[in-house]
């Protein structure tokens, strides 16, 4: 028996894995998801070429040039602040749909919602504590990112444009967090956006009308809930990532970061 | 040695089995190249060259020898028997941006992703230790009917909150942070000073600097300094009354 068993040829489970792999890459499911020249189709061994198709055979294309200025990539330059108020971006859009999940944005519901979402849902607190204060990091990173683009005389030309969408997207960052705070729908969400939506009011002209279509009334209210909701999980991040686009795009039409000093 | 990539391999492939497949049915279609559209005088050039090489050398002899163009040169040959001009030439700075000096680059594989990567990372692994040991807050269920003291708006607006204590609504809450924005958005436009180096835009950045600390302080005073009734208070004597 055991003689038998040695004179057929062994199949080791190494072989079985190279053969399913050579099948898995040589099938045309597998090079219909990777172009030609990606890393996933031809293997990566370390050579300029290889760097270079890194970008170009990916859809990382869309964000980042193959080269970049050497000086570009220095983090004592731009501090990541850029890059991570948009990674904050993303983490915060993959939190949000989580916890949209487990909220309903109307006055009887949307406290009770959060409540039990912090007590009774599987890494319920931990994702709204992410979120949260995921949203003041990014309030902050894009601040910074404003002071430092400032601090190195980056909007100058031919950037000067890029800046203004920047300062767009700054408002809307704050219009985004401001929205956000109404829905845990507490004493302080309630109150700190009483305080907030009372200063609109005063804007000279259409303060009043503003206010009235923000709010859905004259005061705060169930009507109020809904619309932030909306405003906050839709539209505000609808306009965000246009700007956004338009931003990383002209970064690089503009002939990659600014710089050096 | 760099590898061909593997599609260009697969190109080649294809293009050399096709090449031996027609050069297979061209030997039986030779005897019909009178149909061929390509003009017999060049055929029989091209042949000629193949052979040996100097026929080439022998009708460009004649080409020159006989300065007019005789029946046996082809259609459009000019007076000195040539058989191309220059046209035009295109200088390559009127259609393409020369750069005199080369930008010093590297590629953004690895090292602008690399250092992305690990910024994205140490974002996350941060976001998520602060979630772990701090909670969000979450006070009571919003009741219209007991308006908490003080109410404070986001501290990002504290600022501005601060400044309804000293200033009109209308002037704190709209005018001056409407002229905030407007004069940022404003800034690359108003800065005629084209150089970007610190020492030449001290006073530029003196006022930038100087705008930035003014509202740090209100945010913080806003936030810290103001208790009940928004009055002053000192944070180590009376408590923080400020949640974020």
């Amino acid at each position: 028996m055991a003689l038998t068993l040695e004179e057929q040829p062994k199949v080791t489970l190494k072989e079985r894995a190279t053969k399913l792999n050579e099948s898995l890459k040589g099938s045309q499911a597998w090079n219909s998801i990777f172009r030609p020249g990606s890393i996933f189709r031809k293997g990566y061994t370390d050579s300029p070429r290889n760097r270079s198709y890194v970008i170009m055979n990916s859809v990382l294309y869309h964000l980042h040039p193959v080269k970049v200025k050497r000086h570009a990539v220095k983090v004592s330059y731009t501090l990541c602040l850029g890059g991570l108020s948009f990674f904050l971006f993303i983490l915060l859009t993959v939190t949000g749909i989580f916890l949209m999940f487990f909220y309903r944005p109307t006055a009887t519901n949307a406290w009770q919602d959060i409540q039990s979402l912090q007590t009774s849902v599987t890494f319920g607190l931990m994702v709204r504590n992410m979120h949260r204060w995921g949203a003041h990091l990014m309030v902050l990173s894009v601040f910074l990112h404003m002071a430092r683009v400032f601090y190195h005389g980056a909007y100058k030309a031919p950037r000067e444009f890029n800046w203004v969408i920047g300062v767009i997207l700054l408002t809307l960052t704050l219009l985004l967090s401001f929205t956000g705070y109404l829905l845990p729908w507490d004493q302080l969400a309630l109150w700190a956006v009483a305080v907030g939506t009372n200063m609109m009011g005063y804007s000279p002209v259409i303060g009043s009308q503003v206010r009235f279509v923000l709010l859905g009334g004259v005061e705060i209210g169930a009507e109020t809930l809904l619309r932030w909701y909306v405003l906050h999980v839709l539209l505000f991040p609808f306009i965000t990532v246009i700007f956004l686009a338009v931003h990383f795009w002209r970064v690089r039409k503009d002939g990659g970061i600014s710089g050096p000093l | 040695m760099t590898e061909i990539p593997e599609h260009l391999l697969k190109r080649a492939k294809a293009a050399r089995d096709k090449s031996a497949a027609e050069s297979g049915a061209g030997e039986a279609a030779s005897g019909a190249a009178s149909d061929s559209r390509i003009p017999e005088e060049l055929l029989n050039r091209s042949k000629a060259a193949a052979a040996g090489g100097v026929a080439v050398a022998e009708r460009v002899a004649t080409g020159v020898a006989t300065t007019a163009p005789n029946g046996n040169a082809p259609l459009g040959t000019g007076p000195g028997g040539h058989t191309q001009r220059l046209l035009t030439v295109v200088k390559s700075g009127s259609i393409q941006d020369v750069k005199a000096v080369p930008v010093d680059k590297v590629h953004t594989w690895p090292h602008l992703l690399g250092p992305e990567f690990v910024a994205a990372l140490a974002c996350t692994a941060f976001t998520f230790l602060f979630s772990w040991f701090v909670n969000a807050p979450l006070l009571q269920a919003a009741n219209f009917n007991q308006t908490p003291n003080p109410s404070k708006a986001p501290w990002y607006f504290l600022g501005l909150q601060e400044l309804l204590t000293m200033f009109h609504p209308m002037i704190a809450g709209v005018t001056l942070p409407g002229v905030a924005l407007i004069s940022l958005m404003l800034a690359p436009y108003m800065d005629r000073n084209p150089s970007n180096k610190p020492e030449d835009r001290k006073f530029l950045t003196s006022i930038f600097t100087v705008h930035l600390m003014f509202w740090a302080v209100l945010v913080i005073i806003g936030s810290f300094f103001r208790g009940p009734g928004f009055n002053f208070t000192f944070p180590w004597r009376d408590g923080i009354f400020f949640e974020l």
